[in-house]
This record gives C-alpha cells, sequence and structure tokens, in this order.
C-alpha cells in the first residue's frame, strides 16, 4: 500500500490500534501493578499496592515451572495435530465446487459459537463409560467391557482440537485457495504422486501460513482452563487453571497475577522465536 | 459455590408467583445477600415475605456471587464507605477473613433475644468479645454412592482408600472446599488435631495422596459431578447431603451416608458490613433467623441443616434425616484456610498433581 493515495485513510486504521492496545496494555499494567502488590498479612487476604517479589519467588520454582511446561506441551501438541489435520482437509476443501466449499465453512463457523464448556461436556460424554463411544466398541466385540476414555490426556488433545480446528482451517484457507493451481499440475506432469506433491510443493509453499496458524492455536489452547478440568487429570491441569484456582478459590490475586505475566511472558518469547526461526530460514 | 444454582430454574419459578408480596415499608429496604441462584430464589419464595409482614421491614434480594469475590467487593465497597448489601450470608472462610480485617459491623447483643438458640460455634465474637455474626444455615458433606453400582451402601470414610474403587471416586478438587484433610484425619488419625503442625498435616497429606489412584475425577464444578454419580459414570464420592437427598427423591440412583467417623458439617453465617446504616434493621433481621421455627422452616423448603439446637425444633424424625444427622460431625478447620492458606495450597496441588 502506498499510504497517500490509498483509498483508506490510515487514522481509521488507527482507531482499532489504538482501542486494541489499550485494551491490552490497560489490563496488563493493572496486572503487573497486582503482581507485585504486598499480601494482607493478617490473613485477610486482600492486597495493598506496593512493591515486592515474593509471589515471583513462588513463581519462580520447580513445581511452577513443571506446570508451565506441562502447559507448553499441551498446546504446542494441540496446534500440531489440529494443524496437521487442518491443512489436508482445507487443500481438499479448496478443490470442490464453490457451494459446498460455502456449505462447509458456514458449517464450521456455527462450530465456533458453540462453548467451551459444550465442547467440554459433549466430549466427556462421548467418551464416558456409560454413555460414551466405549459401549459401542463393546458392542462390536472390539473391546470386552465398555471403558471410559476420559478424563485422560487423549480426553483433553480431543477437546482442544475440536476446539481450534476451524480457526485452523480458517487460517490457512485464504492462502490455499490463492495457491497457484499450475504449480500442482506441474508437479503432477512431471510425475511425481499426489502425496509427494503434497509434501514437496504445497506445504513449502504454505510454509508462513502453516506458522501463523500453529501460533494461533498454541497461544489459543494455552489459555484454555475449562477443558483441562473437564476432559483431563490433575497432572494436566495447565497453568491457566491454577491461575484462575488462586485468583478465585484462593483469593491471592498477586500470586495469581504473577503467573499470568510469567505465562504472557513465556509465550511471547516462544511465539518471537518461531517467528524469527522463520525469517532466518526464509532468508537463508 | 455453583451448587447454590441447583435448582434455580425450579425456583425461579416458584417465586415468580410468591415474590410480589414483598411490602412496602417506611425507609430504605434492608438489603440481604445470599449466594445468587437456588438460595436466594429460596429465600426470596419463602423467607423475606414473612418477614417483611412481620416486621415492616422490606427486603431487597442481592445475588452473591460465587468464590470469595463478594468478600472483596464488600471490603471494596465499604472503604468508600458503600454497602452493596446490609447483611450478607458469607462462607466460613470469607467471614474469618472479614474479621481479621473488621469489616463486619459489631451488634448488639441486647437486641438479639434469640441468641441462645445457637451453639457456641455459630456465635461469631471479635477477640475482644463484642458480637458481629451469627450461623445461618448449614449443610452436611457426605459420602454418596450410586445405588446400581453399589447396592450396599459404605459405612465409612475408609471405602476411599479401598483398592477395590479404583478409578471410581469423584472428589472436590481443593482443600478449602473438600475438606478432605479433616476427614482423612478424622479416619486415620483420631480427630482434626493433628493438623494443627505442619507435620501432621504433611502426615494426613501422604495418608491421603494413597487414595489418588481411586479418584477418577477432582471436580470444581458440582453439575459435572452430579450429573456423573446419577449416570453411575463415576460411582462414588463425596458430595452435598442434600442435594444428593433432592435427586434421589426424584428418583435418582443415588444415595448420601453418613459415614460412622461423621459427615463434614459446613455452613454459612450473617453478618453486616460495617458501612451499613441499617444496623437495628439488620439485628432484627438476623435475630428473626435465629428463631427456632424459621430453621425449621428452612430445613423443610430450602434443605439446609438448622443451625440452632435440634431439641427447638419440631422437625420430625424423617425431616430431621432429610437435612442433618446426630452423629457427631466433622467441623471443618477454617483457620487452616487462612493463617496456613498459601502453605496448605501449595502442599496440596503438589499431593494432587504429582
Amino acid at each position: 500500500m502506498s499510504g497517500r493515495d490509498a483509498a483508506t485513510p490510515t487514522w481509521l486504521g488507527l482507531i482499532p490500534g489504538v482501542v486494541l492496545a489499550a485494551l491490552f496494555l490497560v489490563p496488563f499494567g493493572i496486572m503487573l501493578a497486582v503482581s507485585v502488590a504486598l499480601r494482607d498479612p493478617s490473613g485477610s487476604g486482600f492486597y495493598t499496592w506496593g512493591f515486592e517479589l515474593q509471589s515471583y519467588a513462588r513463581v519462580f520454582t520447580f513445581f511452577v515451572g513443571r506446570i508451565l511446561f506441562v502447559s507448553m506441551t499441551i498446546a504446542a501438541g494441540a496446534a500440531v495435530i489440529s494443524v496437521a489435520l487442518a491443512l489436508p482437509f482445507t487443500v481438499i476443501l479448496a478443490q470442490m465446487s464453490r457451494r459446498a466449499q460455502t456449505v462447509i465453512l458456514v458449517i464450521l463457523l456455527s462450530v465456533l459459537s458453540l462453548s467451551e464448556v459444550i465442547i467440554g461436556f459433549s466430549v466427556s460424554t462421548l467418551l464416558s463409560q456409560t454413555a460414551g463411544v466405549g459401549n459401542l466398541l463393546a458392542l462390536l466385540r472390539i473391546t470386552e467391557q465398555p471403558r471410559a476414555y476420559t478424563p485422560s490426556l487423549f480426553a483433553l488433545m480431543t477437546g482442544l482440537c475440536y476446539l481450534t480446528f476451524p480457526y485452523s482451517v480458517l487460517v490457512l484457507y485464504p492462502p490455499v485457495a490463492r495457491l497457484d493451481p499450475e504449480l500442482v499440475e506441474a508437479s503432477r506432469t512431471m510425475g511425481a504422486s499426489p502425496l509427494r506433491t503434497f509434501f514437496g510443493v504445497t506445504v513449502p509453499l504454505l510454509r508462513a501460513p502453516i506458522l501463523g496458524a500453529l501460533i494461533l492455536v498454541f497461544v489459543f489452547a494455552l489459555g484454555s482452563y475449562l477443558l483441562p478440568q473437564v476432559l483431563g487429570r490433575p497432572e494436566h491441569w495447565t497453568l491457566s487453571v491454577h491461575i484462575t484456582d488462586q485468583a478465585v478459590y484462593q483469593s491471592n490475586l498477586p500470586f495469581a497475577a504473577a503467573m499470568a505475566v510469567v505465562l504472557l511472558l513465556a509465550a511471547l518469547a516462544l511465539v518471537g522465536l518461531a517467528l524469527l526461526v522463520a525469517r532466518e530460514r526464509r532468508a537463508a | 459455590m455453583r451448587r447454590r444454582t441447583f435448582l434455580a430454574t425450579g425456583a425461579v419459578g416458584l417465586s415468580a408467583l410468591a415474590a410480589p408480596g414483598l411490602l412496602r415499608a417506611q425507609g430504605a429496604p434492608l438489603k440481604v445477600g445470599t449466594y445468587g441462584g437456588y438460595f436466594e430464589e429460596s429465600f426470596k419464595t419463602h423467607i423475606y415475605p414473612d418477614f417483611t409482614a412481620e416486621t415492616g421491614i422490606e427486603v431487597q434480594s442481592i445475588g452473591e456471587p460465587t468464590g470469595e469475590a463478594w468478600l472483596v467487593q464488600l471490603e471494596q465497597a465499604a472503604r468508600a464507605n458503600q454497602a452493596p448489601a446490609d447483611v450478607s450470608m458469607m462462607a466460613q472462610v470469607a467471614r474469618l477473613r472479614g474479621e481479621r480485617s473488621e469489616l463486619w459491623a459489631p451488634l448488639d447483643e441486647s437486641k438479639l433475644a434469640n441468641l441462645g438458640n445457637l451453639p457456641e460455634h455459630f456465635v461469631h465474637r471479635y477477640a475482644d468479645g463484642r458480637l458481629y455474626g451469627t450461623g445461618a444455615v448449614s449443610w452436611y458433606i457426605t459420602l454418596v454412592t450410586n445405588t446400581e453400582a453399589y447396592p450396599e451402601p459404605p459405612t465409612s470414610w475408609q471405602a476411599f482408600w479401598d483398592p477395590a474403587n479404583t478409578d471410581k471416586l469423584g472428589l472436590l478438587a481443593l482443600a478449602s472446599n473438600s475438606f478432605l484433610l479433616e476427614i482423612t484425619a478424622t479416619t486415620y488419625f483420631n480427630g482434626t488435631d493433628i493438623l494443627a503442625t505442619e507435620e501432621g498435616i504433611t502426615q494426613v497429606l501422604t495418608k491421603l495422596a494413597e487414595l489418588k489412584p481411586n479418584v477418577r475425577l477432582w471436580y470444581r464444578d458440582e453439575g459435572q459431578f452430579q450429573q456423573a454419580l446419577e449416570s453411575g459414570e463415576i460411582p462414588m464420592g463425596q458430595y452435598y447431603h442434600d442435594v444428593t437427598g433432592l435427586a434421589a427423591s426424584q428418583g435418582q440412583p443415588v444415595r448420601s451416608t453418613f459415614p460412622q467417623e461423621g459427615a463434614v458439617l459446613d455452613s454459612g453465617s450473617w453478618v453486616v458490613s460495617k458501612a451499613s446504616q441499617m444496623i437495628e434493621q439488620a439485628q432484627t433481621f438476623i435475630d428473626y433467623m435465629a428463631r427456632p421455627e424459621i430453621q425449621a422452616k428452612l430445613s423443610r423448603n430450602v434443605g439446609t441443616a438448622p443451625t440452632v439446637n435440634r431439641d427447638l425444633l419440631d422437625l420430625t424424625d424423617e425431616e430431621f434425616a432429610a437435612v442433618g444427622s446426630d452423629l457427631p460431625p466433622i467441623l471443618p478447620r477454617y483457620e487452616l484456610y487462612i493463617d496456613k492458606a498459601d502453605w496448605v495450597n501449595q502442599k496440596w496441588s503438589e499431593m494432587i498433581t504429582g
């Protein structure tokens, strides 16, 4: 875009920019201030403004570090699975008729209207012993007895992938739809198998949007606190679950805020690292 | 306290018929806060109209949010000399936290003729002896089972540790709402005195950790566990006696058992914000709520256990059994979740997630 002659005046773009910055920076500032606030020693649970690093001292322990690691691993796992499923799906979708594409995209968009609560409870019912797929497997004599598959890492991943799959598709769809079909055709005429073409031509061309989708899903999954509670075992509780416990149930807002700040910084660092690696690769 | 929203739908229907009956009295209404949902609707239906009719004091019902958010709101409002509610029903940990910061207005004992009906643990005083609150309602956390999965009711909390119950339990996820430390101490260490020291707590936690293989779900959401208990998905656990009884009366295959070691008796208390301008009316209300016939009415209509001594009540044995038990209860050690809150929470989380 060449600033001066652009059809849309630049200042119009500034409005959402400023609002977004304010809506991020102000709450973040408050969170930062709360994270160093003084806890009331009388045990009333309140805090007063001030500066102490006691809450951070509790964050930088092996215990919280392990939870942070688990959260990141779960989020990264969900991102990889979700995008790995979404990519071939989107490529096939883009080859369908316009009409079919519209219908499928509308269905996907409507999935977005389901809340985390509904998805969590649906998956937990679906994987339950009394009403779930376990009964079907037992009926088909694949397993002897119906059993529950929730709560487990599998159930949690299923929930997270269901939740994030539409986002992955929506991020990937525009670049996939714009993909030059001649490149794929050229690869095919030169004798490459469809699978080889997919991995050798399509995927490399889509490297940037794939990274974008991975980051989006990663960040999204990192903030999830309901699904780990409903579908995971305690060892799968993410840092978000522990933050909620501290803020809502233990009224230890400074500690909750300190954990939230660290979670945010860790996520930003990881996303920044991913972008940096991607840029280096492109430059190389 | 999400359990307060249980049955909210049914109660809303009832109160829609009964609520317009609140009479106009002179002056501003007395703002009374109870947990939003089932509790608030029950009080609006069964308590406030009669109270207003008798005393001429109009009541404005306030729905309190869950957790300790209400305490924080009251505290911050009081700093600005505002009272979002004059009288509030508070859970015990929140009540004690408010006591520490002297948030509650001292009450005039001479205005509370029914104070003597309450046992000592439901009469709350500051360290210097000033009265500031009374027990409002209480409820039991018991051992619950699905009757199809367990034709015979268990008799002891020890069932939680039985290897036969692997992956069958649903337990509350937090130390401060499950009171599992108290349950374990009473079951295996002859009472909760062992929880007075950190070494003692560690010992109890070690014992408690032994039941982890039996736990399928550590729940925060009560609806999730109740549904799983009714379907038999999670056939055993700890839950609320009143709600379980209600579900059983509606034909669900569930039962609530008072174990031989006793069930946990938890409660809410009436307190008045120090910013309230209506101390007189608040005292009248608190005194009214300590009457035996009002406590009996609560037991019959809301399903809570009475806070006044049982011999004062005209509840039949059957009515009493529906809300409580004569077995000595396990009383939560609330100070644990205030004085040692951070330490206990940390150890608890390490135990659960480890």
